[in-house]
């Protein structure tokens, strides 16, 4: 009887402790680890005339965009490696290496984007030619209207 | 299991822990011990839920003026869960409190706190002003305008007593009596970097004297074998735990926490009061005016706590039997009815808010950011049943407007507002029909979404404010100049009265303003007015 009844205390102990863990531990995890909700959804921003750019040279292009930082929206100065495949279509890539997320450039001579970090080359379509890094140069999403060109907020990765 | 019990047993030989915890669970307790005696345990619960929501909190926080509202308005608004981990924040403070004091009732009521357990209870005293301490500094980190004005009021009472005073302002890092940047940062600090520690180590010192001294046995203790701690106790112990806990993730859940407007120290029409818990001491205070103030607002208090922190030096009495405690269960009893009085008056006596307590929360619909010629434009739109040939969201006699903006040149625009069709014409007239050409080629996609449901009250207000050209002089939703003052948010300072009385004689209600008259009929006062007051800050 004694014995039938201290394993019911301790089940309920540890019944109980257990679900308020739960109760606890749910909430906590769906708030850490989901996503925001962004009410917020930033817009494509105008960063330069498609005329500007020469077919087949890449171009740095500076422009200021928002962008939504968990509470703020900031207005900052951003960049990206603008290419001119043709007359009605263009690449931006984000102007971060692939690998650890160093600056790379356009080098004329070699007519690759290198990284000075830790040397990894890219094509113009962004392809890894070589060095260290693990995929293509990441991309904006672009649009193109009335002969602007457009950058967007999303970033497409190959 | 045997590769469990020998990683057990390894830990117990380096460690002890094994032998530590069962020395705990094993204790002896009274054989008196019961349900009246859980409360404790529940405190401590409470208080460990709160650390968790607390760090939880922080981890979205930025604790600085202004920042701080919009990092919690994001935590609960924009994060999965937000709410509900604010929600155990806020009310599992409010629920502590409640345990704290029913554990200290407890206490009271049964003589617990006599020879030899006088230092448990002072240092349980010290517990229940550190927990109010949390509510208090707690009270501000939102910075909504009830954050703001509460602690205003706080402030100034700790500001009462003479000579230490402004010494005991300076330390809330509200010198002069504002509030700002150094008393959030006092205040935060206070509650997530002083108050924690603190309570742990009373916390700590508490249980170990509880240990100390053993359960408080009464007299036919003495003739029955003891009990052990586990499991009969610590089951009651987490059943009541459970029940306070269950009660927690309910309000929670069903219950929202407000939040107001950002706090705005310019704001003169808030009417600050204190969490419920300190009710009955702003009551307290409307009656002690003037000189007496200090006695209300310091003294009282003070004399009181004293009590309460000497009760086992006042009362050496051998009584610990419920029975013969009447003098205990009269003063708890009358304690207890002119806490609620108070606080019933309180309630009572204050008026409502001028503000919704969910105002913060409030979703803003878009044409309530949309600029007011825009806005207007809509109404231009509708006045003429441009809606009739086109059809909004689907194709009609003519093209859908919201699929994309006009390409048509000025002036073919003009004339076709003026004559959308052989035989029709419209009664719109020259500023109205420029405002609708620039609406339908350069408006963006807050105009589409506020297009068909903007509520008409609000289209005709936008319409009176374009026709009176009140943009000449002032700013709204981004659009206007800055002469007079922006009118976005004018709502928070100003209610309906003072707006109709403004806009018909404005220098009686602002003296030195520029702004001539207005001679509205009653309807345009009437939605104008209603205009503005909805469009937020």
């Amino acid at each position: 009887m004694e014995s039938t009844r201290r394993s019911f205390y301790s089940a309920v102990i540890a019944g109980l402790g257990a679900l308020m863990t739960a109760a606890l531990a749910a909430p906590a995890a769906a708030y850490l680890l989901f996503k925001p909700r962004s009410q917020k959804q930033s817009d494509y921003v105008p960063v330069a005339d498609l005329s500007q750019i020469a077919v087949g040279k890449p171009e740095e292009v500076v422009f200021r965009r928002t962008r939504v930082d968990g509470w703020r929206v900031v207005n900052e100065k951003s960049t990206a490696w603008v290419v001119r495949k043709d007359d009605q279509h263009v690449v931006a890539f984000t102007p971060q290496c692939t690998h650890l997320g160093c600056a790379y450039h356009w080098d004329d001579k070699e007519n690759n984007f290198l990284c000075p970090c830790h040397t990894s080359t890219f094509s113009i379509d962004g392809k890894v030619l070589s060095g260290p890094a693990p995929r293509p140069l990441d991309r904006y999403v672009t649009k193109i209207d009335q002969g602007k060109i457009l950058i967007g907020s999303e970033i497409l990765r190959a | 299991m045997k590769t469990l019990r020998s990683v057990i047993d390894w830990l117990e030989d380096r460690t002890g822990v094994e032998s530590a915890i069962n020395h705990f669970l094993y204790e002896d307790v009274p054989a008196s011990a019961g349900w009246h005696q859980v409360l404790g345990s529940v405190a401590m619960f409470a208080f460990l839920t709160q650390v968790f929501t607390g760090i939880l909190l922080a981890l979205n926080y930025a604790p600085t003026p202004g920042e701080a509202y919009d990092s919690l308005r994001y935590i609960v608004t924009e994060l999965t869960a937000g709410q509900m981990i604010r929600g155990l924040h806020h009310w599992g403070a409010s629920l502590m409190i409640i345990v704290v004091v029913l554990h200290m009732g407890q206490v009271f009521l049964w003589g617990a706190y006599k020879k030899p357990r006088e230092a448990t209870w002072m240092v349980g005293a010290v517990l229940l002003l550190v927990t109010l301490a949390y509510g208090l500094t707690g009270y501000l980190l939102p910075w909504d305008n009830r954050a703001y004005w509460g602690t205003v009021v706080t402030t100034q009472i700790a500001a009462l007593p003479p000579v230490a005073g402004p010494y005991v302002l300076r330390l809330l890092g509200s010198d002069g009596g504002s509030i700002g940047a150094v008393t959030f940062a006092r205040f935060y600090a206070a509650h997530v970097l002083l108050l924690p520690p603190l309570t742990m180590l009373l916390i700590a010192i508490h249980v170990f004297l509880v240990r100390r001294h053993g359960v408080t046995p009464i007299e036919t203790d003495l003739l029955v074998p003891k009990k052990k701690f586990y499991p009969e106790q610590v089951f009651k112990d987490t059943v009541a735990t459970f029940i306070w806990f269950a009660i927690l993730v309910t309000m929670a859940i069903a219950v929202r926490v407000p939040l107001g407007h950002v706090a705005d120290p310019t704001d003169t029409s808030y009417i600050p009061r204190p969490e419920w818990y300190f009710l009955f001491l702003f009551q307290m205070l409307k009656a002690f005016q003037g000189p007496l103030e200090l006695v209300g607002a310091v003294i009282l208090p003070t004399l009181a706590i004293v009590a309460l922190f000497l009760a086992p030096f006042i009362d050496r009495g051998k009584a610990v039997r419920l029975r013969e405690r009447t003098g205990a269960i009269a003063l708890v009893v009358l304690a207890v009815l002119g806490w609620s009085a108070l606080t019933a008056r309180a309630i009572a006596t204050t008026p409502p808010s001028t503000e919704s307590a969910d105002a913060g929360l409030a979703q803003v619909e878009a044409w309530q950011e949309l600029p007011p010629d825009q806005l207007a434009a809509i109404g231009f739109f509708r006045k003429d049943n441009c809606g009739n040939c086109h059809a909004l969201g689907k194709s009609g006699a003519g093209p859908d407007l919201t699929r994309a903006v006009s390409q048509r040149p000025a002036d073919w625009l003009l004339q076709h507002f003026k004559q959308p069709a052989p035989n029709v014409s419209t009664q719109l007239k020259g500023s109205e029909l420029r405002g609708l050409a620039n609406f339908v080629t350069k408006r963006g996609d807050l105009a589409v979404k506020a297009w068909s449901g903007a509520p008409q009250a609000a289209v005709e207000g936008a319409m009176i404010y374009q026709a009176n050209q009140c943009g000449a002089c002032h700013k709204l939703n981004a659009v206007g100049m800055t002469t007079g003052p922006p009118l976005n948010g004018v709502a928070d300072h100003h209610n309906r009265e003072w707006l109709e009385g403004h806009f018909a004689d404005p220098q009686k209600f602002s003296p030195g303003s520029t702004m001539p008259a207005y001679k509205l009929s009653s309807r345009d006062l009437d939605r104008l007015t209603s205009y503005i007051m909805e469009i937020p800050k």
